[in-house]
């Protein structure tokens, strides 16, 4: 008997199931390991039916139970900061932040990368709906979208079959949605050849008293299954295509596995679901992400008393031919399922109606602590669902440091030849400017609706996105996402602290306190110790450095298996920081504006190229160690730059980060279309100067009439502050080595994606 | 007495809150209203504003023509109600017939989200009699179905007639002919545009403050 067959000879009840014990079941194929399939026969006390095999197969998935990761992830709840801005915490759908004046802000980052890699516009375009539905779920109304996107090399052809269709696929999906796109990034390294990494965020807004959760309790409640009908599209998506390694080893096309969006119905679906907030009407709600049907039953039915009944013949189909296990498991796009009192029945069915949104009340919470599902007429599903939701296996899988570690960390890109001269200085500063990972992104950019809703106060190029939240007392968010695989493959602990270090201070560079974290752990298959070492070694370095910053992570979301044969992506923690501004007019933007005005460096600089730009575009080179991470010192240049803000001392900031001095600089000149002179500090030569990867840093334009002022204030606070040039001219020029017309940089940076994919 | 604007809803616009907020910053009230209501609540000038109502399915525009408030709304245009249809407003103004020509994907086929200068060619309809004529304007433009055609005659027809509203300066974004990013009917009550004036209404969230002068030009001719 095969669960996903159409001809079937009998319906697999679980009367049948207890009469028929040594029926054999394709627990394997769906992925199941001979534990996992004795230990569901132990909860049942039987064997299980095909439907039940389908929701615990796909919810004991790597994807859906974090069954390799969860034993690492604990620590972020253990080393939680205390934070008096957490209301809710990692295990909803999404953390919820406490903002002030009564708004709670709710953000998340999430992966869909192998179906990005698979058919590249639906499955970013699905990522993006599946992010937002997660967001709505809290409550919440959804008011921005950020992308941390990473390809393979950006000349190899199979680059130019994803990376179009992904940009395509977030725009076309939520350009329609009406959300804007504020911030992101594109990465380009072979690394991510056959393993894109497409990471989709979404934020939503709410009052504290709006904030709903996942859960079914009171016995007679409705059980309202909302939105799109059920389809044949996503399958087995989650078992099968988010947790296995792609190889040539000639397996049949899993193409049809990927969801298929239509952004439309869900920009319905936000619509109908936030006015049924506003009239409070729903008693629990979850969305239908991964696992459709199977999750949001059986995680609802548990976080309540326990007890629900679902009939599965009035789920609305697409495809009248699909199998009861078909319909659990399908993960069609844009639905939602909500518990409802019966009194409040009527008026939702309205709500939804007024939409055009199909509602169907598909069952009731119930007395008891059982899942039982029917089909016509007869069940199939009798469980305990905390069994299926939260009890999946646990592994404590072996890891161990590769054997290639030291040597990698031994290979010192300080060894490195520099340029010797200041033309040889120049040239590379161009390289650097001109390279896929440090050009302009506005051909992908442009692609993104940024206006929409009328809040948006920064949007990439941006250090941070901001929105505005209040238009009264304009009070704002700034987010950033940022991650950078290369110094995680040199040293995962130091890498994914690197990453919530540029976040943290992207977010502060715009005049924003951090409040929060969530974070997209993208790594190698779990079941390679050296993968696995990797993944410990990241979660450990930031959740200490969580605790050190004062920024809990409230949730997020862990990618595995993003490998092809034997070769792993580098490790990539991508981080996501949510910071609160209380009056957004004091945002502080990157460009440089006004002739006259001091640069000004903050932080201190060292001889630092391991895993840098610099080492990448110039030698091709991955060695060393990456820069020293120094959360005090980030802390301390978070407080200075928002006080800075707040007080109205710089009219521009720009975080060091990738690229070092000389990018930033180029990338505030572009932007404000003005030129600077820069004059090396004394004790650094020009090459550490413009292309170290040291942390903690920052640019600022200070206005001469708050020189004093701001230097007196840094100097107070034992803040590293060096003044390095002044904004003036058309040119960029290192005094005494080298000018570059502000024409020429602009031109470098912005002609290599254009070249490469217009 | 406050002049009344109302902005449709059509099931997937997505401008509405902004353009309810321009409306609202050039001193007049928005007014809600609701694609399958055919009452326009007395409103003093209507608002199509941007986004994709009914999903784009089949076009652009096609079905939102048909909704029961287009009905009253082709109507009173035609009895001289100013009418401003941005972006998806201008394709179901195309596809009503209260406007000619048409809206196709852009010719490099991507959609395209950029600060666009542009040109008011005519500073004398209901939606542009507070610029002068020739004036340039940067408003943010953002479509993926923007390029207007129209035959030659028809062309002639507007340009010879004044009818050309704004056109693209710098660059074309859209392959639009003859450079055209709106255009008014004979009367200049109706105007139909691609760019979104409503997102410039604001130094902290435009690019510029330009795009008010749509909606305080409305405003001057009623109370006129």
């Amino acid at each position: 008997m095969s669960p996903t067959s159409h001809a079937r000879p009998q319906l697999d009840t679980v009367k049948h199931a207890a009469e028929t014990p040594d029926t054999p079941l394709p627990w394997a194929e769906l992925g199941l390991k001979q534990d996992e399939y004795e230990r569901i026969t132990q909860i049942l006390d039987r064997r299980p039916t095909g439907a039940e095999l389908a929701m615990y197969s796909v919810m004991w998935s790597e994807h859906c139970s974090y069954k390799s990761s969860k034993v690492h992830l604990r620590q972020f709840g253990e080393k939680a900061p205390a934070s008096d801005a957490l209301l809710v915490g990692i295990g909803e759908n999404a953390g919820v932040v406490d903002v002030g004046q009564g708004y709670a802000v709710t953000f998340k980052v999430e992966s869909h990368n192998h179906p990005s890699y698979i058919e590249p516009y639906q499955g970013a375009a699905t990522g993006v709906g599946g992010i937002v539905r997660d967001i709505l779920a809290m409550g919440a109304r959804p008011v921005a979208v950020m992308d941390p996107l990473r390809f393979g090399a950006a000349d190899h052809p199979d680059t130019h079959r994803v990376l179009p269709g992904v940009v395509a696929g977030i725009g076309g999906y939520g350009n329609c949605l009406g959300l804007p796109n504020i911030g992101g990034e594109v990465v380009f390294d072979s690394c991510y050849q056959g393993n894109p990494l497409v990471n989709a965020l979404c934020v939503g807004v709410m009052r504290h008293e709006d904030i709903h959760l996942a859960k079914a309790t009171g016995p007679g409640n409705r059980v309202i299954l909302y939105g799109a009908r059920t389809g044949g599209d996503g399958i087995g998506g989650v078992s099968v295509l988010a947790s296995e390694t792609f190889d040539d080893s000639g397996k049949p096309a899993k193409r049809p596995a990927v969801q298929v969006g239509d952004p439309f119905q869900e920009k319905l679906l936000i619509e109908c679901t936030l006015e049924i907030f506003a009239e409070g009407l729903v008693a629990g709600i979850q969305d239908l992400g991964g696992a459709g049907l199977s999750c949001a039953t059986s995680e609802l039915a548990s976080a309540g008393s326990g007890g629900m009944r679902i009939d599965l013949d009035t789920v609305p189909l697409r495809d009248a031919s699909l199998s009861p296990e078909e319909i659990l498991m399908s993960e069609s796009q844009e639905r939602m399922c909500a518990v409802v009192t019966p009194e409040n029945e009527a008026r939702f069915l309205e709500i939804c109606a007024k939409w055009d949104v199909i509602a169907t009340v598909i069952g009731e919470v119930t007395e008891g602590d059982r899942l039982e599902i029917f089909w016509r007429g007869e069940q199939i599903v009798d469980v305990p669902p905390r069994t299926v939701a939260h009890e999946g296996p646990v592994y404590q899988r072996p890891f161990a440091r590769p054997d290639w570690q030291d040597a990698l960390q031994a290979d010192d890109a300080g060894a490195l030849p520099r340029p010797r001269t200041a033309d040889e200085l120049r040239a590379q500063v161009l390289r650097l400017v001109g390279s896929p990972n440090q050009a302009d992104k506005s051909w992908i950019t442009d692609q993104y609706d940024r206006y929409v809703l009328g809040n948006t106060v920064l949007a990439q190029p941006e250090d941070g996105g901001m929105i505005r939240i209040d238009e009264d007392t304009n009070l704002g968010v700034a987010l950033a996402t940022d991650g950078n695989g290369r110094y995680a493959k040199l040293d995962p602990y130091a890498g994914a602290q690197l990453a919530l270090a540029e976040a943290y201070r992207n977010v502060a560079a715009t005049g924003a306190r951090p409040l929060a974290v969530t974070d997209c752990l993208n790594f190698g298959s779990p079941e390679d110790p050296a993968v696995m070492w990797q993944f410990a070694e990241a979660t450990r370095g930031l959740a200490d450095a969580c605790q050190t910053l004062g920024t809990p992570v409230t949730g997020g979301n862990v990618s595995l298996y993003n490998q092809t044969g034997e070769v792993a992506i580098h490790p990539t923690p991508v981080v996501g920081v949510l910071g609160v501004i209380d009056d957004v007019t004091r945002r502080t933007p990157m460009a440089f504006t006004e002739p006259g005005q001091l640069i000004y460096l903050l932080g201190d600089t060292a001889e630092e190229f391991g895993g840098s730009a610099w080492s990448q575009v110039v030698h091709d080179h991955l060695g060393g160690r990456p820069p020293r991470v120094d959360l005090a010192a980030e802390r301390l240049l978070a407080e200075i730059l928002i006080a800075a803000s707040r007080d109205g001392m710089v009219d521009a900031a720009h975080d060091l980060s990738d690229g070092g001095l000389i990018q930033a600089v180029t990338e505030s000149c572009v932007r404000g279309g003005l030129g600077a002179r820069l004059v090396v500090p004394d004790g650094l030569d020009p090459f550490t100067f413009l292309f170290s990867e040291s942390t903690a840093r920052a640019v600022v334009a200070v206005p001469r009439s708050e020189e004093t002022r701001f230097t007196d204030m840094c100097v107070a606070r034992s803040q590293p502050v060096t003044r390095i040039g002044v904004i003036d001219g058309d040119a960029i020029e290192l005094q005494g080595r080298f000018a570059i017309p502000l024409a020429e940089l602009r031109e470098a940076g912005e002609r290599t994606l254009r070249a490469l994919f217009a | 007495m406050t002049t009344r604007v109302g902005v449709v809803t059509f099931p997937g616009s997505l401008d509405d809150r902004d353009a309810a907020r321009a409306v609202k910053l050039a001193g007049a009230e928005p007014v809600a209203l609701w694609h399958g209501d055919k009452d326009l609540r007395q409103v003093d000038a209507v608002i199509l504003p941007g986004g994709f109502s009914y999903g784009d399915y089949l076009r652009c525009g096609a079905i939102a023509r048909f909704s029961p408030v287009m009905e009253t709304i082709v109507e009173q245009a035609r009895a001289g109600l100013p009418v401003l249809g941005i972006c998806n407003g201008f394709q179901v103004l195309c596809e009503s017939h209260l406007l000619p020509g048409a809206l196709t994907r852009n010719d490099h086929l991507h959609f395209i989200c950029r600060d666009q200068r542009l040109r008011v060619e005519n500073a004398d309809t209901a939606w542009t009699a507070d610029f002068a004529a020739g004036q340039e304007i940067t408003v943010p433009l953002k479509n993926g179905e923007g390029g207007y055609v129209a035959d030659e005659r028809t062309l002639d027809e507007l340009e010879a007639e004044g009818r050309v509203v704004f056109r693209y300066l710098d660059v074309n974004p859209n392959g639009s002919r003859r450079d055209i990013a709106g255009i008014t009917n004979a009367a200049g009550n109706v105007v139909g545009l691609m760019p979104h004036p409503e997102h410039a209404v604001e130094a902290l969230t435009g690019p510029t403050t330009d795009g008010l002068g749509f909606f305080t030009s409305v405003l001057r001719k009623l109370v006129a």
